[in-house]
């Protein structure tokens, strides 16, 4: 499983998994878009890249989401998928991530922020999981 | 259902419910809800967030939850807390993500049967002449200096440019111009996310609707309000889009960067303050009224197309006057008696709308003998409600009212329980036309996934912290 949804009154909150921090951060990224449309029917003709650095994981995670939703919003690129994403020990990110036009599809939402509320990054025996919530 | 919190909360008076101090607690917390509404209050975390806002240093008095209080991030979605200007905080959290989320409702010169057979043509030229849904632009290509101005001015810009008239800046919740805004304390990426969105309604629950007055409850203050049965009017319900999302957000950062100290012992790090005082309080002031005025600014844009909008239909003689339009995501400097003394505070609304009762002087010259206009839309589809301010308000709650419906069940509940087609086909039954720029969204806004509107209102009226003036039904609705 890449991520499930879980119960929150207002907003969407999520969980995501990987087995290494990288995957963790490519199922978030595909988890908060959803909410919003298909990824899987989104076609990956436009590519955008990614570089930013934090002082820890969490931190990095929250940057990462933000970004993309900064890019729907500047730029209306819609995620596909993450097509290539590294993280250093020093918490640099550099990835790819290719997408679409949001307006060739149907989305149902702004995302307004990805919240603090409730973040964590954890590692299980199986390798990581993080825990999300978007104010939407 | 039993809950944790059965044993902890009582009933003081009719409707109205306290949680006393204990622990970390500074004051106690006071629920306004009828006994059904507290039920539904009590089965998320809202009280537990209640019971946060308490602990947050500074708080006067009691914290207050309204009768449409949900889980929030941070204090809870109908949370009022009042603040110490000198020895106590402010907390972007405390105000949400969307700030200056509001509403207006303008009054026309049609009735019911003028609209009752134009309706769809009335909403698609709505839909049109409104930039709405996911990626939807702005029709105004500002210049940098214009955009300053609209931060800086808010609704002044408007009247400059002939977007406002006169009277709409009279009849705006603080003349649509917070005078504590400080554009240059909103980022560059800030104004960016905002930029084109400035005229756009977004999505979500934000929407245009039409709607018709079906009952008056206080003929003497409909009439002041310029309201009469069988009326038509236009609800406006948006705020400050990106600009204001992303202004939140970046200032929850800075707090955790620079009090570190203060956000580790915090129970949720949305509940992150600035201490009064510090530099990071002033700026999140003059930032947050920056992207207050923004919000009053794009619901002035959407009013000018709106009135484009009218006239393409019903010619020119059709009018759209500003009733008022009020904020329900804001903090704000006000005056209260707090142990017999005057104080100033930091009121924060987080999901509650301003109540002022007869006679206070931020109230429009017009309206000032009865009390300010109190606007609560209900969810898509169901009945909107005006009411009016009161005295009593202004001792029992920081005068402040509930603002919605509020969430019953989760976006994601709602589209497993929903289906879209469905939901259309329910609103045309009740003479709804809807009108969505994304089928997706409907569902998450189905009216089942809120709770009663007119429970939350007659809970307001029957505490007295609100009185009810007029009820509206909607026609037609545009969705984001």
């Amino acid at each position: 499983m890449k991520y499930k949804y879980l119960k929150h009154t207002a907003d969407a909150k999520f969980m995501a998994f990987g087995s290494d921090i990288e995957e963790v951060f490519a199922n978030s990224a595909l988890a908060m878009s959803n909410i919003l449309g298909e990824t899987t029917k989104v076609k990956g003709v436009k590519e955008h890249k990614i570089k930013l650095k934090a002082r820890n994981h969490e931190r990095l995670l929250f940057d990462f989401l933000e970004e993309l939703v900064f890019l729907l919003d500047t730029e209306n690129f819609f995620l596909h998928k993450v097509k290539k994403i590294k993280i250093s020990k020093t918490f640099v990110l550099e990835a790819v991530v290719v997408g679409d036009n949001s307006k060739n599809y149907d989305l149902k939402s702004d995302i307004k922020a990805v919240t603090y509320s409730d973040m964590k990054i954890e590692k299980t025996k199986k390798g990581y999981e993080a825990t999300v919530v978007v104010d939407i | 259902m039993s809950t944790k919190w059965d044993n902890k909360i009582k009933k003081v008076a009719e409707d109205v419910y306290q949680l006393d101090k204990e622990g970390a607690m500074n004051v106690p917390v006071k629920i306004f809800a009828s006994e059904k509404l507290l039920k539904k209050i009590k089965s998320d975390d809202s009280i537990q967030q209640g019971m946060n806002m308490s602990c947050m240093p500074g708080i006067q008095k009691q914290s207050v939850m309204m009768s449409d209080s949900h889980q929030g991030y941070g204090f809870p979605v109908g949370g009022v807390a009042a603040f110490d200007t000198e020895d106590g905080c402010i907390s972007p959290g405390g105000i949400g993500f969307d700030i200056n989320c509001g509403v207006r409702l303008l009054a026309t010169n049609l009735e019911r049967k003028d609209v009752d057979k134009k309706i769809k043509e009335l909403i698609n030229a709505l839909f049109e002449n409104v930039p709405s849904g996911v990626g939807s632009e702005s029709k105004l290509r500002l210049s940098d200096e214009d955009y300053e101005e609209v931060l800086n001015t808010g609704l002044n810009w408007c009247l400059k440019n002939n977007y406002a008239t006169k009277e709409d800046v009279e009849r705006c919740e603080e003349n649509g111009h917070m005078r504590t805004a400080d554009a240059s304390k909103i980022s560059p990426r800030a104004k960016k996310r905002g930029r084109r969105q400035l005229g756009t309604l977004g999505a979500g629950n934000h929407f245009l609707e039409i709607q018709y007055v079906d009952k008056i409850f206080d003929e003497k203050v409909a009439k002041i309000f310029g309201l009469r049965e069988d009326q038509i009017v236009l609800m406006i319900h948006t705020g400050s889009r990106g600009l204001g999302h992303q202004t939140c957000g970046e200032y929850l950062r800075k707090i955790e960067d620079e009090f570190s100290d203060i956000v580790d012992k915090l129970p949720e790090k949305d509940l992150a303050y600035a201490p009064t005082g510090s530099k990071l309080a002033k700026d999140y002031l003059g930032a947050m009224s920056a992207a207050a005025n923004y919000a009053w600014c794009n619901r002035q844009l959407i009013t000018h197309f709106s009135r484009n909008a009218f006239k393409k239909v019903f010619g020119n003689d059709v009018k759209l006057d500003l009733v008022y339009d009020v904020a329900h995501n804001i903090a704000k400097i006000e005056e209260y008696e707090i142990d017999g003394k005057l104080k100033k505070v930091y009121v924060h609304r987080k999901g509650a709308t301003r109540s002022f009762g007869p006679g206070h002087k931020e109230i429009p010259k017009v309206y000032r003998k009865v009390g300010q206009p109190i606007l609560i839309p209900g969810s898509m589809g169901t009945s909107s409600w005006i009411l009016v301010g009161t005295d009593k308000a202004m001792n029992e709650t920081f005068s402040s009212t509930p603002h919605g419906a509020g969430r019953l069940m989760s976006r994601h509940e709602a589209n497993k329980k929903f289906d879209s087609e469905k939901v259309i086909e329910s609103l045309k039954e009740n003479k709804v036309y809807i009108k969505a720029a994304s089928k997706r969204g409907i569902t998450e806004e189905a009216p089942g996934a809120y709770k009663d509107v007119d429970e939350v209102v007659e809970v307001a009226d029957r505490v007295g912290i609100g009185k009810k003036v007029a009820r509206s039904i909607p026609m037609g609705v545009v969705k984001g």
